[in-house]
């Protein structure tokens, strides 16, 4: 019946196609991102292809090894998981504010920030509280510190006019101050001293790792922290507001939206989550805060989250592929004797075409069934 | 504190010297990204194109033994970046910021992986003028001991400053910048205003890059930049898009830059890398304050997205 309506000129004679009508329309909204976005996939990996040859190595080989580090064995596949438990957290630190219509890259200075926050507020607690407190007064610090850092990206925004994305950006490289001050000064473990750390976690107050895989439970928190942020977005009102606002500011202003509260939560809950990710680095991997927070993860989840298309449910997917990307590196430094950094230009190249393919979004007849039987 | 001969001096005159010194990249690049934002474009990737520079020129001087040509190799590079950014966005539908955040790390991937080979062997380094003979202070000397690159950056500002206003590529180049309509109804293509505007940018930001691998601090490795590229982006935000106040914002900014240097140079170790960060909060701090919500910035082009 809907069918009919929405389509006038088909004849009711047609019944039984009228019917599956409904269904062939979804899914050709539902296939428009993601065709786009593994053709997209497809012409970065062939230009990438092109850069290997010309540098005299067979791109053939690489994407064998590529698959080998990646998800060629049961190891392999774990590796990936854990890479991707962070990416899943600072992909949602840009996901969130891009669905208010945001920028914000600097999900890394949450991260450091978040790290140091959570091995400071561990110090007083170790060996005092079981560890289950222990992570939960972990996470309730570094989300709070990630949530003010993030949060005062998007309050200059509103409230300023400052523009996110470089504010963002410049609050990340002083964040990254912060964190070296702090780790060389005032919460330094005097017993570190060639890389200056916090005082290490005791090893059952680490984060374990899930039974059965050598996984921590970071990629339990990262997994559930994109549901949480899908029905956030899609289900509740609060999710509807800040979608309103992200595709027209005026129009949500006029229906009455708070739009300053819904940027300030939203960039706020955001920072929460990259907050988190540096949590999880200090609690399951590092056991303590130091350098190595600023591993990066900020910046990949930015290409997480754009290669998502900043939908919560397609970062998991997308954070597990570049984690195996990622994680094939040490095996293509290796036995092919290319730089660590030949992932970071897959990336970069891949990142750029699939920007670029936002241009065929709507070019294509086939994936809009308002113009079916038009022609 | 090693005797320095001229005690707290120094401070000061590091400053100074340091502005100088840092400031030189800074001009390049916040110049390049005014030429860009002043066509209504705004291109974030030049500090990948930075970055790429600083491997080409470091490179090139490496492979020829001439750091000029370096310059102009990295000029080349920062060319074909500024065309791939400003091809790609006369699309519909692609989004300048998004594109620029992954030239950004499509430039430092590459520049990282080409330059692998690079990080042992040493460039010849760009040649400095020495301004400093009237004076018997070694600390005096070495602070006016001024690159080239400094006073070309001085002299395109000026330059720049007065191509704008009077030249008739100024003039079309502000046309496009304020509106693409007009620009369309005196039948200038917009789109290929921003792709030169664009490869332009990016070329200059490349010297800028090979003033920091071949003059300071005179090495290729992969902590190179410190996000000059970026800050250089937030300058022309606070320089207004004049490209004087570029110039004048770039020393701000080197002289901040130097302070925690200058400082642990005579002793004050507490609090290094606060300092360090003391440009970020600088540039921060200055946007907060020129920013405002509920108009459109003062001099900002009006075809350009960062404002809307």
């Amino acid at each position: 019946m809907t069918a009919e309506t929405n389509d006038p000129g088909l004849p009711i004679a047609a019944g039984g196609q009228a019917s599956l009508r409904p269904l062939l329309e979804w899914l050709a909204r539902r296939a428009e991102p993601v065709a786009i976005g593994l053709v997209a996939i497809l012409i970065g990996l062939a230009l990438f292809s092109l850069f290997i040859l010309a540098i005299g190595k067979s791109p053939v080989t690489l994407f064998q090894l590529m698959y080998t580090g990646g998800f060629g064995s049961w190891f392999s596949i774990q590796n990936s998981l854990s890479r991707a438990a962070p990416l899943l957290l600072t992909a949602l630190c840009v996901a969130l504010p891009a669905r208010l219509g945001l920028v914000i890259i600097g999900a890394e200075g949450a991260v450091v920030l978040g790290g140091v926050a959570a091995a400071a507020s561990a110090m007083p607690f170790v060996g005092v509280v079981p560890p289950i407190m222990l992570f939960v007064f972990m996470a309730i610090a570094a989300m709070v510190v990630g949530g003010i850092w993030i949060g005062f990206a998007g309050f200059l925004r509103h409230y300023r006019g400052v523009n996110e994305t470089i504010s963002s950006l410049l609050l990340a490289y002083i964040a990254i101050a912060l964190m070296n001050q702090f780790v060389e000064g005032l919460l330094r473990d005097p017993a570190s001293l060639n890389k200056p750390s916090t005082k290490p976690l005791p090893k059952e107050y680490m984060l374990g790792h899930i039974p059965g895989m050598d996984v921590h439970w970071g990629l339990v928190i990262g997994v559930l922290a994109c549901i949480l942020s899908w029905v956030l977005i899609e289900i509740t009102s609060f999710g509807f507001a800040a979608r309103i606002a992200g595709g027209n500011v005026r129009a949500a202003q006029i229906q009455g939206l708070p739009v300053g509260k819904l940027i300030v939560g939203f960039t706020a809950i955001a920072g929460g989550f990259a907050g988190l990710a540096g949590m999880i680095e200090v609690a399951a991997v590092q056991g303590s805060a130091n350098a190595s927070l600023a591993a990066g993860y900020g910046y990949t989840g930015i290409l997480v989250a754009f290669l998502a298309r900043h939908n919560p449910l397609a970062i998991i997917p997308v954070a597990i592929l570049l984690g195996g990307i990622a994680a094939s590196g040490g095996l293509i430094q290796r036995r092919m004797g290319l730089p660590d950094a030949t992932v970071l230009v897959l990336q970069g190249t891949l990142f750029i075409v699939i920007l670029f393919c936002e241009t065929f979004y709507g070019r294509f007849k086939i994936f809009n069934p308002d113009l079916w039987k038009r022609s | 504190m090693e005797d320095t001969g001229i005690g707290l001096w120094g401070v000061p005159l590091a400053i100074f010297a340091g502005a100088i010194r840092v400031s030189t990249p800074f001009i390049f690049v916040s110049l390049g990204e005014t030429i860009t934002e002043r066509s209504g474009r705004i291109n974030l990737g030049l500090e990948g194109t930075l970055v790429f520079g600083a491997m080409t020129a470091y490179a090139v001087a490496v492979m020829t033994g001439s750091p000029t040509l370096g310059v102009l190799a990295a000029m080349a590079t920062g060319a074909i970046f500024g065309t791939i950014h400003g091809w790609i966005c006369k699309w519909p539908k692609v989004n300048d910021i998004a594109i620029g955040i992954a030239m950004m790390q499509f430039g430092l991937g590459l520049a990282f992986f080409l330059g692998k080979s690079f990080i042992q062997p040493v460039a010849p380094k760009l040649p400095s003028i020495p301004l400093g003979g009237w004076s018997a202070t070694p600390q005096v000397q070495a602070a006016l001991n001024i690159n080239v690159l400094f006073f070309i950056g001085a002299a395109l500002a000026l330059f720049l400053w007065w191509a704008f206003r009077n030249t008739r590529i100024g003039l079309i180049l502000r046309v496009v910048g304020d509106s693409t309509d007009a620009a369309r109804a005196m039948g200038i293509s917009p789109d290929r205003v921003r792709l030169l505007a664009t490869a332009a940018g990016g070329s200059l930001a490349a010297i800028g890059g090979a003033y920091l691998s071949l003059y300071y601090p005179g090495s290729w490795n992969e902590g190179i930049s410190s996000g000059q590229g970026l800050m250089a982006v937030a300058l022309v935000i606070f320089a207004r898009w004049n490209p004087i106040g570029c110039f004048l914002a770039a020393l701000l900014f080197g002289g901040a830059g130097a302070l925690g240097p200058a400082l642990q140079s005579v002793g004050v170790t507490q609090g290094y890398y606060l300092f360090y960060a003391a440009p970020y909060v600088l540039t921060l701090i200055i946007l907060i304050a020129t920013s405002s919500p509920t108009r459109s910035l003062a001099g900002a082009p009006g075809a350009l997205s960062l404002t809307k």
